[in-house]
């Protein structure tokens, strides 16, 4: 209802090219900013925050994949692996040499950002399904080698603990003040994407996907292109899986299994390949849903069933209920929330005067 | 028309920019392409014609670098590039459009443009994320490059559309301002006018010499509409089945007994097949 066009007039490039270019976005991003800074943190019960640091979590990896699945046009089944490599960095370099976040953070991340484009390799000759099953290789790989090499995964557990972030002798040791730590990330990713995806570079990522041969006509070095997707994406992965580790306060390769690289699949899918929004869409539906299912499960269930019943019947109903809301929407809408959002808006655009 | 015998002139001078030096190209038993030379004048329009199946197109391939050629070699302005990369090729001011329109369907016509820009531009990965700053005047002043094409193809009230969505002759327009947004000193244009209409092939034809005069690009042209060719080029070379059996001006290659047996045919009125 907000979204309109009319009697904006631009007189310079810079304008028409800006992020959102209607004036409304000055509004949008300081009512979201009062909204997420100045009154969530503050009225909102712990719990509550705690889903939302998952969430804001799950947009930094989420936009990350989408810059390569859903812009770049290749697919990965190992986001899951290179969460793992950046976890097991930040958490070996934030153990052993006591490092700060600000520290581990990038070194997770560019260590993942290496073996994502190690991973990647394949993609140079083929596509598809084929780097899939590739990728799903590197998954499957890593993920044993963390499990068995006791210098990375630090002993029988497989699993290392760290302490909580801290800046300037401030520690983030509750959700509320982890909310601002992930909040804080959350916002660089989208910004960083949103500038990436708009840029020289993102423009080349979308022309490997659309075209790769008119790329190539046009001077874009293909391979170089496919890699850096690779590693860009890896990056945003690896630090996602840092995230994950100061979050929980351990790093543990169950965290980032197979099933892990495939709920991130399902958030871009279903919030839109393609899009910043949709990813962010998708990270928020996708850790939304369990959750609600399961509080809707235990509050209707328990008309139904007894207390013991319960718990059995709430994880088979869970994951059930779960891949057929996904089925629904993808039939609902193939191209993702990220479109279900633009149709309604565009519904309004003109409203209530259509025609 | 007087810049054509200027030009024809300097062609005379044996002024080449870009030179084809007896290249073959051979796909298993197939030879489509068999020793052919071809040597294009700075700022002439040089048209390779010839049946279905000549090697017309694997000529092209081989210049932008998509086919490596089994023999010869491929000199732009003094460099040999038959062995580069078809992106550095690109760098080095070589753009092409292709017979099958091959647009970046999921952008729109100024990001395609944009896209042609991409050699020109320089920001990396850094720069892009941050782009407030460097990333941003650059874009913008490219942007303004763009805009000078858009104007110049007259596709003002379509920049924002997503290219998917045009009709085929804007599409093929589209893809020669994407070429042109390279600033190429050399411009390969493969069936710029297949399936297009009489007014659509004028409009195209009329791009094509303005593109040439205006901006001093070397085009060479792959065209099936005989009339155009002969309209607009300096010289023309025939292929049949991988071999060049004629060239010449358009006068001189009209006239050649074997290009009208080979290509146009034996009959009367020849001159459109």
């Amino acid at each position: 209802m907000f979204h309109r066009e009319s009697g904006v007039f631009k007189t310079t490039y810079g304008a028409d090219m800006a992020l959102y270019p209607l004036p409304i976005a000055k509004w949008t991003i300081i009512a979201l900013g009062v909204i997420f800074v100045g009154i969530v943190p503050f009225t909102v019960h712990e719990y509550y925050l705690s889903i939302l640091n998952l969430i804001f979590i799950a947009i930094v990896g989420a936009l990350g994949l989408n810059i390569l699945v859903g812009y770049t046009g290749q697919i990965s089944i190992g986001h899951g692996a290179f969460m793992s490599v950046g976890a097991y960095t930040a958490a070996n370099l934030a153990v052993k040499l006591d490092l700060p976040f600000w520290l581990t953070l990038p070194a997770g991340g560019l260590m993942a950002a290496l073996i994502g484009v190690v991973v990647g390799m394949p993609s140079l000759r083929i596509k598809g399904l084929y780097l899939a099953i590739a990728t799903l290789a590197g998954q499957l790989i890593i993920e044993w080698t963390i499990n068995r090499v006791p210098a990375i995964s630090g002993g029988a557990q497989a699993s290392i603990e760290v302490g909580r972030p801290s800046l300037l002798g401030f520690s983030f040791d509750t959700q509320g003040r982890l909310y601002f730590f992930l909040l804080f990330f959350a916002v660089l990713a989208i910004v960083a994407t949103l500038n990436l995806v708009r840029s020289r570079i993102g423009r080349a990522f979308v022309a490997v996907r659309d075209q790769d041969i008119a790329a190539e006509i046009i001077g874009i070095n293909i391979y170089r292109y496919k890699l850096l997707a690779f590693a860009i994406s890896s990056f945003y992965a690896g630090v996602c899986g840092v995230l994950y580790t100061y979050y929980f306060g351990i790093a543990n390769y169950e965290q980032f299994q197979l099933i892990v690289s495939i709920d991130y699949l399902a958030m871009i899918i279903i919030g839109g390949l393609g899009s910043v929004l949709g990813s962010i869409l998708g990270a928020v539906f996708v850790t939304l849903l369990p959750i609600v299912i399961r509080i809707l499960m235990e509050n209707v269930g328990s008309l139904f069933f007894t207390a013991a019943e319960m718990a059995n019947v709430i994880s088979g109903l869970r994951l059930g209920v779960f891949g057929g809301l996904i089925i629904f929407f993808l039939i609902v809408e193939p191209e993702g929330l990220n479109r279900l959002w633009r149709n309604i808006r565009s519904y309004f655009r003109v409203w209530p005067f259509s025609y | 028309m007087a810049a054509t015998s200027a030009r024809r002139i300097a062609a005379q001078q044996g002024d080449s920019q870009l030179v084809v030096e007896g290249v073959s190209k051979r796909f298993g038993g197939v030879v489509a392409v068999q020793d052919v030379s071809l040597e294009v004048p700075r700022g002439a329009i040089v048209s390779i014609i010839g049946p279905n199946g000549a090697g017309k197109t694997s000529l092209l391939n081989m210049i932008s670098g998509f086919y490596k050629p089994d023999n010869g070699r491929v000199v732009l302005e003094g460099t040999d590039i038959t062995q580069k990369k078809p992106s550095d090729i690109a760098a080095l001011g070589i753009a092409r459009t292709f017979q099958n329109i091959a647009l970046f369907s999921g952008l729109t016509v100024l990001d395609n443009l944009m896209l042609g820009r991409h050699v020109r531009m320089k920001s990396g990965v850094i720069g892009s994320v941050i782009y407030w700053g460097m990333a941003q005047k650059e874009d913008i002043a490219h942007r303004e490059a763009c805009e000078e094409i858009i104007e110049f193809l007259k596709l003002q009230d379509l920049r924002k559309q997503p290219t998917a969505a045009l009709a085929y002759g804007l599409r093929k327009r589209v893809e020669l301002g994407r070429a042109l947004a390279l600033e190429p000193r050399v411009l390969l244009l493969d069936e710029p006018m297949g399936g297009m209409n009489q007014d659509e092939k004028e409009d195209m034809a009329r791009y094509i010499l303005d593109v040439n005069q205006e901006r001093g690009v070397t085009v060479v042209l792959i065209e099936h509409d005989m009339g155009v060719v002969m309209d607009i080029s300096d010289r023309v070379v025939v292929l049949d089945r991988g071999r060049r059996i004629s060239a010449g001006t358009p006068d001189e290659v009209q006239r050649d007994p074997v290009v009208i047996q080979a290509y146009l045919g034996t009959g009367k009125g020849g001159e459109r097949t």
